[in-house]
């Protein structure tokens, strides 16, 4: 295999990072996934035969709205950190994202805890039952999953085992969970605002 | 392998004047091993082909594991036919038909032609872009097992239920699987579990390669090429991936929906709770049509390389090409509802999806001109590969055509299940990309295994397929206008479709042998093929530069390209690109 | 090539299609008419791209074909032209935009179609594998062989007909009437016909829904208006009582199996909805929606194993001795 000489001007464009790419594809994935929950959920509104009904049983959670969107502000800094080697710094928004996200999946389970047990609502109890808790319970699934990864990065951190190399790797971890966070927004405003 | 290993080796021994050591070069003392060393041989073998990240492996584990599926998909086609050869006959019980059709469905699509293409693509993608290897080495293996595994637990189902005679518990309830028929309430058993779970597992395979895929095409390429110097077959397989990952993901929700109504008494489909039956088919169909352009958007692709090459011209309208392919994917996102003319859609829903579908028959006939141009002015070499080749030309207009007939929705319904459906797109499957499947066989064999595929044996498949395909979907347009629906396992002696329902089984007799024969070339020319070197074709692409198979790490040095074809640059210095 | 084969052998070649009461290109029914001149159109259309562009391939193959003389240097290499990929742009464009408008003004025609004041109501609900029937407006419930008027264009009497289902999607297709109607359950939809003569229509389920998907078969019967009303004048009576012995035994039988757990039987105690309405059994021409002729024998064979006939269908064997199957059957039999 031979090169011709470089007299003649080489085309060379800097290709995008290779992970950031494939975090995009993913969510692009993603968003097909739960955008046919969603349609599901909006076919279906109003379409219970029975049963207890958004209006009568659901809450408009503020606080935990308020607990996983400010996560997203926290990586963002946590980020910011990082890429000035602010390690302490890092460590504790990045810490603190993982706390708001965790108190936003107790808030879930709270709230899935007084449905169940008080209002009678389950996943097969009719309509309404089956596409909420398949829409939310896909996006917690996220959410843990998220969790996971971030932990898992936390204790890299901690540990002093992260490298300038991993910078864009967390940084595409952080897009995943701007993803998640954008995914609450949607599932918000379906179910607790048009959907009641 | 034996062979495979000397033909690296010799190759090896030419390369050695290379100043780069070149990793993962068999040793030349492999040679001199003892024979209790061969048992150990075959079993590191086997541990490097299972445990491989290696791009050039995973594609032939792909393909290989096609092969075997088409088989598997033919011998029950073959079953079917047989009981359809006449009215009333009692070869195949119902039950067991219902499985059989199926199966045939779900392996054909999902096993045979999906990973058949992720195949030759994980093999040649980055050959032609001039890099070592895909994106994602590992995710690349993970996909490939997810695939291989659930097609095997696809399989598995035929050991439950009834057992084998019976066809186990496979799944009998069309390919399309439609609520709520597949509820708990109408399909007790597993079958329906093995169907939605066996794709899950795939759906993510499928995915991971798609990501794989598209961050290889936009992050690795070689020196000075920019995208619109890629390959098509490169472009096409982007496109492909990207419909994967709009329609894949979508199948995979509702399969899951469907589990939660099965095992958490959910009623995403149950109508006796108020739930929808059509939902299901706008979920399905969601994925379902985007599917079939994931299917042929590879095949174009190789259509797209193998017709220059032996036209001895550049392709026509290279920019063209991309716009059409990608407007192809993106108005294909818009049709699905053709195949739901007959669920009651308001008369404007029709008239939507009726003008849609034939909007996106506008960029797919771009393509047929463009071929026709390429071959324009050539001078058209008649060699295993192009046959193929002109034969999809022909199949793929006629199936375009019978396509602009079903867009027509009052045609529609009155075409809509029946077998002339069933001709249409086997007219695409098998006739377009079936064909052109075998044409980048005879291709790239050279490539992968430094061996020509037998010539005789090829223009002997070749014709004995084209008749074979001709006798079975031509005549299978006409019991679909006479009125036969489709998915039956049998029909009534008065409505005169049985001799021509005879004359379509011949017909898959006939392509089953034209099948045999390809596999026999396969693995002969393994042996006796003669040897091919890197360029037998006289091609223009990446991967005709590196040896045949290509070392392990396929390029030396990076290459540095200036146009589409950096091979004809060099051997047209005076008139390059 | 393929149009024009297709054509052909539609438009009158009566090899195949001369016993076929199902072929689409045979329309006996205004909106199958109106389906047969948009196809044709079609055909039209495709048959002459199909002859220009295979032309063109055939034309291509054979003049640029490399000659055994040939000199092997390359030919120019031609790369685009924006004229022509322009022109075959637009040409595809028209050509669409013909077909569609006149698809569009088909769609519109058949499914709005107005429904005159004549026009009967039919509703006919899909079952796993049989069809039940009944006419609303006379208060007739029957199963699997529908009765119909002939309209005329000087007396339009179509047929409305409201589809759903009991449980999974079937389809409605009497391909000689209209175009099929999907009968799915939770919705309701409606197709209408107008059959042009008096005779059978044959036609068949056409959305795989079960095991005997493939024998649930439909009949459609057009009837002179007076022979219509008389039809439906006799479906309206009650049972008819039985007259001998065998009978009444029968029919103590079948009310003391578990048969009118499914069976209605109009005037009697039976009046189960699972199964088709028996009361006018043998007004019917055949059995388990066209599984087999009406006959006494295979009355008698039906009773004791359905599976005989179509091993998946819904009814179990009772189990019944030959003494309660006779019994039975002579009962049935009366039931015209």
């Amino acid at each position: 295999m031979s090169t011709l000489p470089i007299s003649v001007p080489v085309t060379d464009t800097h290709l995008p990072y290779k992970g950031r790419v494939a975090m995009f594809t993913l969510i692009a994935a993603e968003s097909a996934i739960f955008s046919i929950f969603v349609v599901a959920y909006i076919y279906y509104i109003g379409q219970s035969l029975s049963g207890p009904t958004p209006r009568e049983v659901l809450d408009l959670p503020i606080f935990n709205t308020i607990f996983l969107l400010s996560s997203s502000l926290t990586i963002m800094l946590a980020e910011r950190a990082l890429v000035r080697r602010a390690m302490g710094n890092f460590n504790l928004f990045w810490g603190l994202t993982i706390l708001l996200g965790a108190i936003f999946l107790i808030g879930t389970g709270r709230e899935w805890y007084k449905l169940i047990t008080v209002d009678h609502l389950t996943i097969s109890t009719n309509l309404f039952g089956t596409t909420y808790y398949s829409l939310v319970g896909l996006h917690a699934l996220h959410v843990i999953v998220g969790l996971i990864l971030l932990t898992a990065v936390l204790v890299f951190s901690l540990m002093k085992a992260l490298r300038p190399e991993d910078t864009k790797r967390i940084e595409v971890l952080a897009l995943y969970w701007h993803f998640v966070d954008c995914v609450w927004i949607v599932v918000f405003t379906v179910v607790y605002v048009i959907g009641r | 392998m034996a062979q495979r290993g000397a033909a690296i080796r010799q190759e090896g021994k030419s390369m050695s004047e290379s100043s780069m050591p070149l990793p993962g070069r068999l040793p030349d003392a492999a040679e001199q091993e003892s024979r209790a060393d061969t048992f150990g041989n075959i079993v590191e073998i086997l541990h490097d082909w299972v445990t491989t990240v290696d791009h050039k492996k995973i594609g032939i584990l792909y393909i290989l594991y096609s092969l075997a599926m088409l088989v598997a998909g033919g011998i029950e086609i073959l079953l079917i036919r047989l009981q359809l050869a006449g009215p009333r006959l009692n070869i195949i019980p119902a039950e067991v038909f219902n499985r059989l059709f199926t199966m045939h469905g779900t392996t054909m699509i999902f096993f045979v032609a999906m990973p058949i293409f992720v195949g030759f693509a994980n093999y040649l993608v980055p050959l032609m872009l001039g890099v070592r290897d895909i994106a994602f080495p590992r995710l690349n293996a993970f996909s490939f097992w997810m695939t291989a595994f659930g097609g095997l637990l696809l399989y598995y189902s035929f050991l439950g239920g009834d057992g084998l005679q019976g066809a186990g518990t496979a799944p009998d309830v069309g390919w399309f699987a439609y609520a709520p028929l597949t509820e708990r309430a109408f399909s007790r058993g597993h079958s329906t579990d093995f169907w939605a779970l066996a794709l899950i597992l795939s759906g993510f395979g499928s995915i991971g390669g798609a990501i794989n895929f598209i961050t290889t095409a936009f992050c690795l390429r070689c020196k000075g090429m920019t995208l619109f110097r890629m390959p098509l077959f490169v472009w096409l397989m982007i496109v492909s991936s990207v419909l994967v990952i709009l329609a894949v993901s979508p199948l995979t929700a509702a399969q899951a929906m469907l589990l939660i109504d099965r095992y958490l008494g959910g009623h995403f489909f149950d109508t006796q709770a108020g739930g929808s039956a059509t939902i299901w088919m706008h979920f399905f169909w969601i994925f379902g049509h985007p599917e079939v352009y994931v299917l042929i958007m590879p095949a174009f692709g190789i259509a797209s390389e193998v017709i220059p090459v032996f036209s001895r011209k550049a392709i026509f309208g290279y920019p063209a090409m991309v716009a059409a392919s990608v407007s192809i994917a993106f108005v294909s996102l818009s049709v699905w509802a053709h195949h739901m003319f007959t669920i009651g859609m308001s008369a404007a829903g029709n008239a939507f999806f009726a003008l849609s579908t034939m909007i996106v028959g506008i960029p797919t006939g771009i393509k047929i001109f463009n071929w026709l141009a390429t071959l324009w002015g050539g001078k058209i070499r008649f060699e295993v590969p192009m046959l193929f080749s002109l034969a999809f030309l022909f199949q793929f207009l006629i199936a375009g055509l019978t396509g602009i007939m079903l867009a027509v929705a009052p045609f529609n319904w009155q075409l809509h299940n029946s077998y002339f459906v069933v001709a249409h797109f086997h007219y695409v499957i098998v006739g377009a990309i079936l064909f052109m499947v075998f044409a980048g066989f005879y291709y790239w064999y050279p490539k992968v295994t430094g061996r020509m595929l037998d010539d005789r044996l090829g223009k002997l498949h070749f014709w004995l397929f084209v008749i074979g395909f001709h006798v079975t979907f031509d005549v299978m347009h006409i019991p679909g206008i006479l009125g036969m629906p489709r998915q039956i396992y049998t029909y009534e002696i008065d409505r005169g479709w049985g001799t021509l329902n005879l004359i379509v089984t011949i017909g898959a007799f006939i392509q089953a042998i034209a099948i045999i024969i390809f596999v026999l070339n396969l693995i002969v020319s393994l042996f006796k093929g003669k040897i091919a070197g890197p360029d037998p074709w006289d091609a223009w692409t990446l991967e005709w530069t590196t040896a045949s198979p290509p070392h392990d790490y396929n390029f030396d040095a990076e290459p540095v390209v200036y146009s589409a074809r950096p091979l004809w640059d060099l051997k047209h210095p005076d008139d390059p690109d | 090539m393929l149009a024009n084969l297709v054509a052909m052998l539609l438009c009158g070649l009566p090899l195949f299609a001369g016993q076929s009461q199902t072929n689409i290109f045979s329309p006996q029914s205004a909106p199958a008419r109106s389906i047969v001149a948009v196809s044709y159109f079609t055909l039209a259309i495709t048959g002459l791209i199909f002859a220009v562009v295979g032309g063109l391939l055939v034309y291509v193959i054979i003049r640029f074909r490399r000659r055994d003389n040939d000199d092997t240097t390359e030919p120019p290499q031609i790369f685009g032209s924006t004229q022509i990929e322009l022109s075959w742009t637009i040409i595809p464009v028209l050509i669409v935009t013909v077909i569609f408008l006149t698809t569009a003004r088909v769609i519109f025609d058949v499914q709005d179609a107005p429904k005159p004041k004549s026009a009967l109501d039919v509703t006919v609900v899909g079952h796993q594998f049989w069809w039940e029937v009944r006419y609303p407006g006379s208060q007739v419930t029957t199963a699997n062989e529908v009765h119909v008027p002939v309209s005329t264009p000087s007396a339009p009497t179509p047929t409305f007909i409201k589809l759903t289902s009991a449980d999974v999607v079937h389809s409605f297709w009497v391909p000689e009437l209209a175009g099929k109607t999907d009968v799915i359950p939770n919705r309701i939809n409606e197709l209408w016909i107008a059959p042009e003569k008096a005779g059978l229509f044959e036609g068949q389920c056409a959305q795989f829904c079960g095991a005997e998907h493939a024998l649930m078969l439909l009949r459609v019967y057009a009837d002179t208006p007076e022979n219509f009303a008389t039809w439906i004048r006799q479906q309206q009576l009650p049972a008819a009582a039985p007259q001998s012995d065998a009978a009444a035994q029968g029919r103590k039988q079948f009310e003391a199996q578990a048969c009118i757990n499914c069976h209605a039987v109009n005037g009697t105690v039976a009046n189960g909805r699972f199964g088709p309405d028996l009361t006018h059994l043998m007004s019917r021409d055949t059995l388990a929606s066209g599984a087999m002729p009406n006959t006494a024998e295979n009355l008698a064979k039906w009773i004791d194993d359905p599976d005989t006939f179509k091993h998946g269908s819904l009814m179990p064997s009772m189990h019944l001795t030959k003494t309660q199957i006779d019994q039975i059957t002579a009962y049935l039999v009366t039931l015209k």
